[in-house]
Parts: C-alpha cells; sequence; structure tokens
C-alpha cells in the first residue's frame, strides 16, 4: 500500500474490524512520546538536527516490518501536500500538529495504518496505534512492541524519577496518552452528557469531541482520554480508562433501551427523517451530515434500519470531512457551497442502490 | 496588567479559551484564579476547551513568581534557560530534566499529583533499574495492604522487597568493584 491509496481510500483497513462494544465503542488508541537521549527536542532543534532524527529513525523501516511482519513505510510530511496531510488528519493517523508544520516531519506508517509513527511532533517520536472497538490492551501490547523495537537501536530519554523525558511535563513518565473513541447519541438525547462528562473528569480523565482539543462534539463522538501519565504503571491507566469507559457504555446502553421503551414511535420518526435527509439531500454541511449520520446509525444499532452495514457510519464519518471532500473533488478549491452539494452527493451514491437493504 | 476580575493585583495567570471558534482571554490575579475555580490542580480536572499550552503557561507563571528571581541558569546541552522554558511550556531537551531538576520537581508534583515513575523502564537500561522500579511498586502495594488491614500479604510483601533489597546491593557492590 502506498501513501497515495492511504490518502485516497474511503476507509483505514483497521477500521472495518468491529471489535468489543463496536455499537458504542468506534475505536481505541495508545500513544507514546519518546525522545532521543541528548537531541534537542523538536521545538529546539533546527533542522539540520531534525533532518538527522527522521534519517535515524528512517532507518528502523525493516526492524518494524520484520517484528511485526507487515509493511511499514516512511514518509516525509515536506513530500505530501497541505491537502493530502490533511486528509491524514481527517483519518485520525497524524495530529493537525504535524500536518501543519510539515517542514522536518516525518511518518512510519504500517500499511493498514493501525499503526503510525510520528517523527518530530512535539516529540522525537509519537507512536500510536489503533484498534477497532474497545480494545485498549490491543493498541497497547502492540505500541509496546513497537517501543521495543525502536528501544533496541535508540537510547530513548529517561530518568529513574520521571520515566521516560518529554518536550511537555504534562507526558513524563510513561509518555501513554490512551484513548477511546465513543458514539453517545442516546446520552445526548437525554441530556446526560454533561453529568457524564464532569464524572469523568473526575476521575482524572479528559473528554474532548472528535478531533481532539477545542472541538466541538459534533455527532455525539466523543474522545476519553488519561489526563496524568506519571506516578501510574502503563497496566493502571489503561486500566482505569477501561472501567469508566465501560460504565460510559453501560449508560449509553441503558439510555438506548429507556427511549425505545418510552418513545419508540418519535424515535423511529426522527431516526427515518435523518436517513431521509441524508438520502434525498442535494447539499448538507458538514455538522449537519454528522448529526444526521449519528441519528441513522442509532437507529441501526437499535434495530430501527434494519441492515448489516453499521460500518457505513464510520465510514461516511471519514468522508465528509471537507479536506476528504475536497481531496475527491480533484478541483483546485471547493467553495463551501459547493463542497456541500458533493458532501450530499457522496452520501447519496452510499446509500443509493441500497434501498431495498434499508426500508423494511 | 491588571487582574481582569478585581482589578487590583497583578494578573499571573494567562487563560485563553476558544468557544465557538471566538478566542476569549482572561487575565487573572492568584488569588481570583483560584476562586474561579478555572484552575483546578489538584484534579486537574480542567475545563477541557483550555489547551494545554494556556494552562501551563499560566501554571509556570505562578511558580516563577513563588520561586527566587530567576537566574541565568542555562541548559549546558541545549541552552535553554528556565525562564525560556517557563514562557513557553515546553522543555529543551532530555538534559533540560538534570539541569533543572529541582525546580521541575514540585511543577511535576502539581501536574500529576505525583513525581515517581513507576511504569515501563527501558530494557537496555538494565535489570538494576527494572528491580528498582519492582520495589517501588511493591512498597506502594505494601502501603496499601497494611491500610485495608491485609497482614498476611503485606508480610509476605515486606519480605520480597527485603530479598529484592539485599539482592539489590549486591549486584551493585558487585558493578562498583567492576
Ligand atoms: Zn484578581
Ligand atoms: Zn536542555
Amino acid at each position: 500500500m502506498s501513501i497515495e491509496t492511504m490518502v485516497g481510500g474511503q476507509i483505514s483497513p483497521w477500521m472495518t474490524g468491529g471489535g468489543r462494544e463496536s455499537d458504542i465503542v468506534l475505536s481505541s488508541r495508545v500513544r507514546l512520546a519518546r525522545n532521543l537521549d541528548g537531541i534537542p527536542f523538536p521545538n529546539r532543534a533546527d533542522t539540520i538536527v531534525l533532518q538527522g532524527v527522521i534519517q535515524e529513525l528512517g532507518e528502523a523501516v525493516p526492524e518494524l516490518s520484520a517484528a511485526t511482519g507487515k509493511p511499514y513505510i516512511l514518509v516525509k510530511m515536506g513530500k505530501l501536500t497541505p491537502l493530502e496531510r490533511y486528509v491524514l488528519v481527517e483519518k485520525h493517523i497524524i495530529s493537525p500538529s504535524l500536518a501543519q508544520h510539515a517542514e522536518s516531519r516525518a511518518l512510519i506508517v504500517e500499511e493498514d495504518a493501525a499503526v503510525s509513527i510520528m517523527i518530530n511532533e512535539e516529540d522525537h517520536l509519537r507512536i500510536q496505534c489503533m484498534a477497532p472497538g474497545l480494545a485498549l490492551t490491543e493498541a497497547f501490547q502492540s505500541a509496546d512492541k513497537i517501543d521495543d523495537v525502536m528501544e533496541a537501536r535508540h537510547n530513548f530519554g529517561f530518568n529513574e524519577q520521571m520515566g521516560y523525558l518529554t518536550a511537555c511535563p504534562t507526558n513524563l513518565g510513561t509518555g501513554l496518552r490512551a484513548s477511546v473513541m465513543l458514539h453517545l447519541p442516546a446520552l445526548g438525547i437525554t441530556r446526560q452528557l454533561n453529568r457524564i462528562v464532569n464524572a469523568a473528569t473526575q476521575l482524572g480523565l479528559a473528554v474532548r469531541g472528535l478531533y481532539g482539543e477545542g472541538s466541538e462534539a459534533a455527532g455525539n463522538v466523543f474522545q476519553i482520554s488519561n489526563q496524568l501519565t506519571l506516578g501510574h504503571t502503563e497496566q493502571e491507566i489503561i486500566d482505569n480508562l477501561y472501567s469508566v469507559v465501560t460504565q460510559v457504555v453501560e449508560h449509553e446502553r441503558s439510555a438506548r433501551c429507556m427511549l425505545m421503551r418510552e418513545s419508540e414511535n418519535a424515535l423511529s420518526d426522527k431516526v427515518w427523517r435523518s436517513y431521509g435527509i441524508l438520502r434525498y439531500a442535494r447539499s448538507i454541511s458538514g455538522q449537519e451530515a454528522l448529526a444526521m449520520l449519528s441519528e441513522v446509525r442509532l437507529g441501526i444499532d437499535l434495530g430501527i434500519i434494519d441492515t448489516k452495514q453499521a460500518s457505513l457510519f464510520n465510514e461516511l464519518l471519514i468522508m465528509t470531512r471537507p479536506n476528504y471532500l475536497q481531496k475527491v473533488s480533484g478541483s483546485n478549491l471547493l467553495a463551501a457551497d459547493a463542497r456541500d452539494r458533493l458532501r450530499a452527493d457522496v452520501i447519496r451514491s452510499k446509500l443509493a442502490g441500497r434501498d431495498e437493504e434499508y426500508v423494511k | 496588567m491588571l487582574c481582569d476580575n478585581c482589578q487590583k493585583n497583578q494578573a499571573c495567570v494567562h487563560i485563553t479559551k476558544i468557544i465557538n471558534n471566538q478566542k476569549l482571554e482572561k487575565h487573572l490575579c492568584s488569588e481570583c484564579a483560584k476562586q474561579s475555580g478555572e484552575m483546578n490542580l489538584a484534579g486537574l480536572a480542567f475545563d477541557n476547551s483550555f489547551s494545554v499550552q494556556d494552562f501551563l503557561k499560566g501554571m509556570f507563571s505562578q511558580v516563577v513568581e513563588e520561586a527566587e528571581p530567576a537566574d541565568d541558569m542555562a541548559c549546558p546541552n541545549c541552552g535553554m534557560t528556565y525562564s525560556e522554558f517557563s514562557r513557553g511550556g515546553k522543555i529543551g531537551c532530555t538534559a533540560c530534566y538534570t539541569t533543572f531538576g529541582a525546580r521541575l520537581e514540585p511543577l511535576v508534583r502539581r501536574i500529576h499529583g505525583a513525581s515517581a515513575h513507576i511504569g515501563k523502564v527501558p530494557h537496555r537500561s538494565g535489570g538494576l533499574l527494572e528491580v528498582k522500579l519492582k520495589i517501588k511498586r511493591l512498597k506502594q502495594e505494601l502501603t496499601r495492604q497494611v491500610s485495608c488491614e491485609e497482614y498476611e500479604m503485606a508480610a509476605k510483601t515486606r519480605d520480597e522487597i527485603r530479598d529484592l533489597e539485599k539482592g539489590l546491593v549486591e549486584e551493585t557492590a558487585k558493578e562498583l568493584k567492576e
């Protein structure tokens, strides 16, 4: 797989998996921050140093492939167009910051995009592993293994007291940020989200919208992640997040049951109206598309809409993002109204020909 | 700059909030910041629309106020000074942690509520460090067991710690001889 197919493809291969609790948990992600000992951190390094870091870390590619049995490629961010980089952000393969400051930044990425290593982001290395559904342990084990491979070649900054040394002191210690992406429409409809957010925050977790810090909770999709990285083992951090997430999942389930029990007709009407808009609209904004997709996915999960295609929601989540649409259009720069029309086209053609499958 | 709230004290906590793509800036004195609850240091339960950098900048400026007037100590490896670091919120290199170790410790404690790493250790750093960390973890476990009155378990843990410590001393002595 080349970087072109990774950018152009509709969905990253790892996302098609399903996984545990996949009616609510869209994906799990684990990220480890590591730095080369004695080399200035990216915020303080000049171009020559940064290029040297890319060169050195890039040499690990064959070993990563050998150790995991999967092909890896090295991609220099400067070689991609800004648009291609932002599509990678929309697919959660790289962070917005890596896309923004592309000069002297690079990415080592595994064929199905489940593993990506950002080079010269805030830290020299950001090892990121993704898995579908609730699979924090699997994602962690995978990141841990990549870390072992890299560590055998490179001297990572570490001290006994503060653990792995990072550019920002908020990542010290384990350097571990574990996060889970959740679809919580029933908690949204029943207005219980604030309570959940407050409870999670009090337990040392952060709750954010779909695209991280500052992004609004579009489409009822939330990320929950650990805040603290020092003073706990990796396993404790994972276990704590896991236990909070399973409780949130339970709350969402019971809210869904309550909705079905007490207002099935209204809910069914809402879901089918959203489906109608997605199926026939000629122009739709990103916000509206996310809101409608969220309701349709809820309808699918509750059996109101009868289809096996639950992953359609995950696919359309990516396919309706502005940069992906821009990429699909191929033209120079889409105006907002043209983009809204293209978005409606993309959704319609994705749903077309499935009428029999959907409408009972 | 004066505090936005009381208009009396010097503002030392600067908060940037982004709401609906509108940037809102707040400048508070440390008293008003504490009272407004914008920064809950202990639980890190800050509003998630803050960026971590902004949050840290606020914390650094507080720390700087409390600390002695900043001297010009610079990291011998990357040249970063402590005041540069407190302005930017980011550290310069791994050696900075040694250079500014004593000053960073209280800050790290405020962020994480702890300042001792008990997680993974690079394998190449050798077996000794892994043993030391195991002892640290067991000591935590021992405290918990004692407070839960699990005395039988606690005795076992204590023995295990003693054995590990004995081994550690022997290994260290051997290393010193070599
Ligand atoms: Zn004040
Ligand atoms: Zn330094």
